[in-house]
């Protein structure tokens, strides 16, 4: 007769990533290139943010951008008009950004030369959250038109956030937006995570944003 | 769905730790599962059966155990489990809390194999039959 056995082993299931995200936060770090994971579901305005962002940024500091997508190359075509460095990392089937694939893409790039690089993950809620790409701070974006009860229904998001952005305000009336209601689901998933509510159109609430980014790109250099 | 690459990442690990151990093949393999860490139960079994075939865990059971969430409650200074995912406040005081203590597991915990079969089992016959 046979007896079962048990092969304890408790490691994380996605340590491999973790392993290499950590080691890229590290040369990160190593090169004061402070890096901006964004995360949303698809149409929340990640580019369109990150359009006006890399230009206002860009003036004072050099900014950097890779971009995620399951196909095309449309966003990196968009943000490369900033003037800024920018790479289209095209995942095929797959739904989220892996570390492996953010060190690809770094190839060839001096980060000595750079001071911030934003990661514009693929467009979803669910499965980019447990991936750790070396990042120093994670954006999670929440637009107007995707109603206020969003955060309840993707808590995982939501409580990763470093920083929450309610995009596409200048559409709030429109839609109408319940401000008050979709600031207490963010806190609800995610008490005490910072709100910036933003137009990337009107330039609405840009200033925060850019403020909340400065603070955070001082304050991992330390 | 992003259930089919972990169930990839799982095999992989898996496959590795078995080798290591010497073992030849799996009959089970045991997950920790956080509520939060935004996998679908269903789906990873299923990619697993699939993701499974032709490794040294086909066939191998996929045990997984549910973690809830549990945060520190700094008002009670407790650790404290939460009834569900979308209110991050303690449920005796409701005082709001983000410290979270568990529920994001995602994590092999451990494989369970037959002894017989470990050993390779054409040999072990052959030797107890003509000691």
């Amino acid at each position: 007769m046979s007896t079962p056995r048990l092969l304890e082993i408790r490691q994380g299931v996605l340590s491999k990533n973790d392993r290499l995200a950590a080691e890229l936060r590290q040369r990160f770090h190593a090169a004061g290139v402070f890096v901006v994971n964004l995360l949303s579901s698809p149409g929340a305005g990640k580019t369109r943010l990150l359009e006006e962002t890399l230009r206002r940024m860009g003036t004072d500091l050099r900014v950097a951008a890779l971009v995620g997508d399951l196909a095309t190359d449309n966003d990196a075509l968009r943000l490369a008009r900033s003037g800024a460095p920018v790479r289209q990392i095209q995942t095929g089937d797959m739904c989220h950004l892996e570390a492996h694939l953010v060190e690809q893409h770094l190839d060839g790039w001096n980060l000595d030369d750079l001071d911030v690089l934003f990661i514009e993950n693929v467009g979803n809620l669910v499965c980019p959250t447990g991936y750790d790409l070396g990042e120093a701070a994670r954006a999670v974006l929440l637009s107007v038109t995707e109603g206020e009860d969003k955060p309840l229904k993707y808590p995982g998001a939501f409580v990763s956030a470093d920083c929450v952005v309610v995009t596409k305000m200048d559409l709030a009336e429109a839609v109408e937006f319940d401000q008050r209601a979709a600031e207490a689901n963010i806190a609800s998933v995610h008490p005490g995570v910072p709100i910036v509510y933003t137009s990337a159109r009107t330039g609405a609430g840009l200033d925060a944003w850019m403020e909340w980014l400065e603070h955070h790109r001082c304050s991992s250099h330390r | 769905m992003h259930e089919l690459s972990i169930a990839h990442s799982l095999i992989e690990l898996a496959t590795q730790a078995a080798a290591q151990a010497g073992v030849t093949r799996v009959t089970a393999v045991h997950l920790r599962l956080g509520v939060l860490a935004g996998v679908v139960k269903d789906a990873l079994l299923f990619g697993f059966e699939i993701a499974s075939a032709g490794t040294i865990l086909e066939g191998a059971r996929l045990e997984i155990e549910d973690l809830p969430l549990r945060i520190h409650c700094a008002a009670c200074d407790t650790v404290v489990t939460l009834p569900d995912i979308q209110h991050f406040r303690c449920p005796y005081c409701g005082t709001p809390g983000n410290r979270i203590m568990s529920g994001r597991e995602l994590e092999l915990s451990a494989l369970e194999y037959d002894d017989t079969v470990a050993d390779s089992a054409g040999e072990s016959y052959v030797n107890s039959a003509t000691p």
